[in-house]
């Protein structure tokens, strides 16, 4: 199983000090926060894509690009690429060439993006934002598995006779996740390629997070890659600790009661018990975050937002320390104990390579051995 | 049959609420009812706070399953700025866009004065036309001085009547809708994908070959 952390890249003032970082400081601080990852031994780091303020993530290849530079390990990743409103042309090739630099720790997720007025800005329709995913991807699977594409939609000029340079490392297309908290039509999506599919549960309740998930299961199956219990999930969390639970209430409590989201509305009280937020101690991460497979199933990814509602980088890189030296060793030790043997890990480039080379005909990853990272 | 009384008065004891109860007791004596009560004013932080988090609290979701699964509905708003109160809106402005298609609501209104009486026809019809309910011909508006006049006595019974009416009669005919539970409806994928093809020359009439999964 993965361990990671993913970033909205949001500029939010520190509601302690009221004081707004700079775009140049928070783009560094995501950087140091994504080295911090591996230092700390988490598995897979990943930005967001927005092209509006208050957020600075609007060129992923290029920060992760200069993250791969500088790490060794970590899997570098996205939450979301905007599959509607990129061309997915420009897709392929961003996201080959990372590959290429980062020698293949490379994967990403699809999203529509949630934002009306961005569409527009790209020549798109948020109406049509469904279909654009369907579309998007298809050209973009193909232009990662053909060397020369004829292809003719509704919502991009026509290629004829177009290769996508460079093409994928070792032939190896990224594996790609498809990110969506309410639309069962992603979900099908992901289920008919074979894909993995993020539920970024952050904000909802478990029973919703459930359907969801047993609708990608039960579809991944429908379309012959494997058993319901092998479709590949990934789920979001967020957390706040200190070593006593008190202490990281009254820490936290004037972040969550100021945070773009969530902030002015429910208590921290009511949105602990109702959504994944842990406000408290490393063992309560634990057992909360353990309490996801009962809904879930056995997962392949978990991903935490650790630098949200404006927390100081001073303050979330000891966060990460928590999380990788206390929590994280625990959860890949309990997570594995239970897991039945043919539950994949999720596919990585050494997997979908060794996988290929095999000859294997099924579900990417599978059979691929429980190494957690190439 | 379930019947969902929706009383959005503020006050404890509100003449909202007893309006909404004459008209529950009214009805209950002309069909076999089961009859459950929403208080909106119980529910006024969990409405606010999912429209800043997006979801329901506990007590607004049970509130809106039985809402949506119920045979017939009684909505009874106090009159405030020549409308509906704003949490009575709210209420309705947080259930799903079909929840209440098809089904019988008798609305009703109270305020001080009888120059408000047209609210049930400009606001609260239009509202549950827009939902898509029934909304039956008789509205039922009680002014504080009907409370001891002839006629609501008349109105209210006229109102129940034609609620209890519609409910038997469309009870059997209205679609299923689905539940908190179910499942969600799902077109197929190679569906979906297929209607976004161009048809290409010589294949306009005969469509495109069907999208088949991938496999790595």
């Amino acid at each position: 199983m993965q361990f990671g952390i993913f970033s909205v890249g949001d500029v939010t003032p520190d509601p302690t000090t009221g004081r707004t970082p700079t775009e140049r400081e928070r783009i560094k601080a995501m950087v140091a926060i994504a080295l911090k990852a591996e230092e700390v031994g988490l598995d897979v780091f990943a930005t967001g894509e927005h092209h509006n303020p208050p957020f600075v993530p609007s060129s992923p290849t290029t920060m992760l690009g200069y993250i791969a530079a500088r790490t060794e390990k970590l899997v570098l990743s996205t939450s979301t690429t905007l599959i509607t409103t990129n061309d997915p042309v420009k897709i392929a090739e961003d996201f080959a060439m990372l590959q290429h630099l980062a020698d293949g720790r490379v994967d990403l997720m699809m999203g529509r993006g949630n934002t009306g007025p961005v569409y527009p800005w790209f020549g798109k329709d948020i109406r049509q934002g469904i279909n654009l995913a369907v579309e998007n991807y298809a050209l973009l699977h193909r232009l990662w598995r053909e060397d020369v594409v004829d292809w003719e939609g509704k919502f991009r000029t026509p290629l004829q006779g177009f290769t996508s340079t460079p093409r994928p490392l070792d032939d190896v297309p990224p594996f790609v996740w498809h990110g969506s908290i309410r639309s069962p039509e992603i979900a099908e999506q992901a289920a008919f390629y074979g894909d993995g599919f993020f539920h970024n549960n952050i904000f909802w309740p478990a029973d919703h997070t459930k359907r969801m998930i047993e609708l990608y299961r039960d579809r991944y199956a429908h379309y012959g890659h494997g058993t319901p219990e092998q479709a590949v999930v990934g789920l979001g969390g967020q957390v706040f600790m200190r070593r006593s639970s008190q202490e990281a209430v009254r820490e936290f409590r004037p972040y969550f009661d100021n945070a773009p989201v969530y902030g002015h509305g429910p208590s921290l009280e009511d949105f602990t018990d109702q959504t994944p937020l842990t406000v408290g101690s490393p063992q309560q991460v634990i057992e909360k975050t353990l309490a996801f497979r009962d809904y879930a199933g056995d997962y392949q990814r978990q991903l935490f937002l650790m630098d949200h509602a404006g927390l100081p980088l001073k303050t979330v890189l000891e966060q990460l320390d928590l999380l990788g030296d206390e929590v994280v060793p625990v959860l890949r030790k309990e997570f594995a104990a239970d897991r039945p043997a043919d539950v994949p890990d999720a596919p990585t480039h050494a997997s979908l390579l060794a996988a290929r080379e095999r000859g294997a005909d099924g579900a990417a990853g599978r059979g691929a051995g429980k190494e957690t990272v190439a | 049959m379930r019947l969902v009384v929706v009383s959005a008065g503020l006050s404890v004891p509100s003449s909202t609420r007893l309006l909404a109860d004459r008209l529950a007791a009214a009805a209950g004596r002309l069909a076999p009812l089961d009859v459950q009560v929403v208080e909106v004013r119980e529910l006024a932080v969990e409405i606010a706070h999912a429209f800043t988090s997006g979801f329901p609290g506990r007590a607004l979701a049970a509130a809106q399953e039985a809402v949506t699964a119920a045979d017939g509905l009684i909505v009874v708003t106090p009159v405030f700025s020549a409308s509906y109160s704003g949490l009575f809106k709210s209420f309705f402005d947080l259930l799903d866009q079909d929840a209440l298609a098809g089904t019988p609501v008798l609305t009703a209104a109270t305020g001080g004065t009888a120059r408000h009486s047209l609210v049930l026809e400009h606001a609260l019809r239009p509202l549950f036309s827009y939902l898509r309910a029934v909304v039956v011909p008789t509205g039922v508006y009680a002014a504080s001085e009907d409370w001891g006049a002839e006629g609501l006595d008349g109105r209210i019974e006229r109102a129940a009547a034609e609620l209890t009416g519609l409910m038997t009669g469309l009870t059997a005919a209205r679609p299923a809708r689905p539940g908190p539970d179910d499942g969600f409806t799902v077109v197929p994928f190679a569906d979906r994908l297929a209607a976004l093809a161009p048809p290409s020359e010589g294949e306009r009439t005969v469509g495109v070959p069907r999208p088949v999964p991938p496999s790595r």
